[in-house]
């Protein structure tokens, strides 16, 4: 039944748009050729993706000496990159669980990109776990599988074997949530379909969907269900790698802060992704009726409120460092701010505090440039946030006859430049074969919600409406 | 469901107007065997009659399978078949064991959750779905009414779902 909504809201759809519009507008995209820009989006990804993997192969085959690490800085950009990937890797089901738990509407025209990207991104962050490890033909070892050494098993108590289980939770769990949420769609597309390739794919995973009353109600139930276990899911992924650092006694990395500050810095980046690629989607496959304003407004308050709290998390592990009167500590946190490292500290300041400040103004959050320019801004401050906590807080050892300066070499970049292949290129893949909005989802939301709905459907709207 | 012209078809092109039409036909004594949409209408499995659906006990139970599962590898591997001190800490170190108790128990359920949920829907990878209207996965509602399970006439039902708001009706 629809619900009343106060005719002040925002549209979620414009453009007067009525059920079957919005099938044909989104599975117009899967169903015709793809387009010149995607074409070259695609190929351009692809070559990326093919240097990527070449540095990726050297660095297998050669092991991870061909990276800047040194005996001081044994962890750089590797984990840079995996925690950096991971907390983009929040947006996705923070939006469809979290959003869905809310009852926040707005969601539905944004959950499918995201979780895809999401679902790109966990498997970006695996790949650096695989190359880091050294040798990843080993990668099984950290399973609790029976063994030839007289069954030593995992250590359980070890924050990096938590990790294994929440990354590879998190990542199965959200590629069920979003194929889940494409089985319906999958059914329109199938039902539409005119070749037989597309026809017989489709309905391979279409599951056979007839939409009857009595699958829907069990569907909403199911969908409910997967996004109340998937909200502390999501909360304990970047928890747990947190403690990565947090359960040591590094300078800078031991403190009780990081979980929640993580977890902030997560959602932060993740939702600075999503816009950046919904500001990029939304104009290439002309979705400007479904991805509004509105959504872009929305997702901006978000990091307003996430980078904030990152901000504060900034200056409390400041201060703390300085009221828990340890000088390791203390001296740790001036060395980020004004060390050799100065400037990636300021950057990430400048970056994470100040900028997502512009968005109080609602001519600066509700700006499509300015929104674009700032989402990048925001993830190269992750960036650096994560270059900053793993990297000062190494480079100056206990010893100052260790200390020492960390420089990338161009396997650390090239391994970097193919997680961005892989995302890119698995990103146009899910763009061009699947449908891009959720359907069902948009359809369920929209009387009320959407601009010029007929008359004689709003008159019987309110008849039943309770 | 078989196509043997025992099934028609009311189809209704708004949500609030199938759900209004589902108590009307209801109150003329026709029984109805099912009502297909393109997306979920709250209240429509209530008003059709249908059970309220057990999928979050089987999900909960699938939780508690979870945890069981991973506290019992755990402390297998880490109490009984090898032991090893680590930190000094007791062999069974329970606070250590929640982040992977919980990942545990969450994949329990979302896969359990899941695999009920086509279970009982009778949905699996390439089954051959049984469309009665095409356009019920586009923007078409879609009342099905077996004849031979309804003491009204054939007549009676299409006049009443005439009468009820539907835009079209069909035999299949």
């Amino acid at each position: 039944m629809s619900h009343v909504v106060s005719p002040i809201r925002e549209k979620l759809v414009t453009g007067g748009k009525s059920y079957h519009d919005v099938t044909h507008d989104i599975c117009k995209q899967v169903e015709g050729e793809p387009t010149k820009e995607w074409k070259w989006a695609f190929g351009i990804s692809c070559i990326i993706f093919a240097y990527g993997a070449y540095c990726l192969f050297y660095t297998w085959w050669q092991g991870i000496g061909v990276w800047g690490l040194n005996k001081t800085v044994g962890w750089a950009w590797d984990i840079t990159n995996f925690v950096w990937w991971v907390g983009i890797g929040h947006a996705g089901t923070l939006i469809s669980a979290v959003l869905l738990l809310f009852r926040q509407k707005w969601r539905t025209s944004i959950n499918r990109s995201a979780e895809a990207m999401t679902i790109f991104a966990v498997l970006c962050a695996a790949s650096f776990i695989l190359a880091h490890m050294g040798r990843p033909w080993l990668a099984h070892w950290a399973l609790p599988l029976p063994n030839a050494f007289g069954s030593l098993w995992v250590n359980f108590n070890s924050p990096l074997v938590w990790d294994v289980f929440a990354i590879s939770t998190y990542l199965s769990v959200s590629l069920l949530f979003w194929y889940m949420g494409l089985v319906p769609d999958l059914a329109t597309i199938r039902d539409r379909a005119t070749t037989k390739a597309s026809k017989f794919w489709y309905g391979l995973f279409s599951l056979g969907w007839t939409g009857s009353a009595k699958t829907w109600a069990r569907y909403e139930y199911m969908s409910l269900i997967l996004a109340g276990i998937s909200t502390p899911l999501v909360l304990s992924v970047h928890t747990i790698v947190s403690m990565d650092f947090a359960t040591s006694v590094i300078p800078g990395w031991h403190t009780t802060i990081f979980p929640p500050y993580f977890v902030a810095g997560a959602i932060f980046s993740g939702f600075a992704m999503v816009q950046t690629l919904l500001l990029i989607t939304r104009v290439v496959f002309k979705l400007e009726d479904y991805i509004t304003i509105e959504h872009i407004e929305m997702m901006n308050i978000v990091i307003t409120i996430t980078g904030s709290i990152v901000g504060i998390a900034y200056l409390t592990e400041f201060f703390i460092a300085w009221y828990s009167g340890v000088e390791y500590e203390s001296y740790a946190f001036i060395n980020r701010a004004t060390g050799p490292y100065w400037w990636a500290y300021w950057m990430m300041m400048t970056c994470n505090v100040i900028s997502p400040q512009l968005f109080w103004a609602k001519s600066i959050r509700t700006n499509l440039m300015v929104s674009f320019f700032l989402s990048i801004v925001v993830n190269v401050g992750m960036w650096f946030e994560r270059f900053v906590i793993i990297v000062t807080s190494l480079h100056r050892d206990y010893i100052p006859s260790s200390w020492a300066m960390f420089s990338p070499t161009m396997y650390d970049i090239g391994d970097y430049i193919f997680s961005f292949g892989l995302f890119f290129t698995l990103f146009f893949l899910f763009a061009k074969f699947l449908p891009v909005v959720n359907m069902a989802e948009v359809k369920a939301v929209m009387k009320g919600v959407s601009t010029n709905y007929p008359a004689k459907k709003a008159k019987a709207s309110t008849k039943t409406d309770e | 469901m078989s196509s043997t012209n025992n099934y028609i078809l009311g189809v209704y092109d708004d949500e609030d107007e199938v759900l209004h039409a589902v108590s009307e036909v209801k109150s003329k004594g026709i029984k109805i065997e099912e009502v297909y949409t393109p997306f979920p209408i709250h209240g429509l499995d209530t008003a059709l009659g249908h059970a309220r659906t057990r999928l979050p006990i089987a999900a909960f139970m699938f939780g508690c399978l979870g945890l069981v599962c991973a506290q019992a590898l755990i402390n297998y591997t880490m109490v009984f078949d090898w032991p090893m001190i680590i930190g000094g800490k007791d062999f069974f170190a329970l606070p250590d064991w929640i982040p992977i108790t919980f990942e545990g128990t969450v994949l329990f359920t979302a896969f359990g959750l899941v695999t009920t949920f086509c279970i009982s829907n009778d949905l699996y990878p390439g089954k051959k779905p049984e469309i009665l209207d095409i356009r019920i996965t586009d923007d078409r509602f879609v009342m099905a009414i077996n004849v031979d399970k309804n003491k009204k006439s054939a007549a009676d039902i299409k006049k009443a779902l005439k009468d009820s708001g539907a835009v079209e009706v069909n035999v299949k």
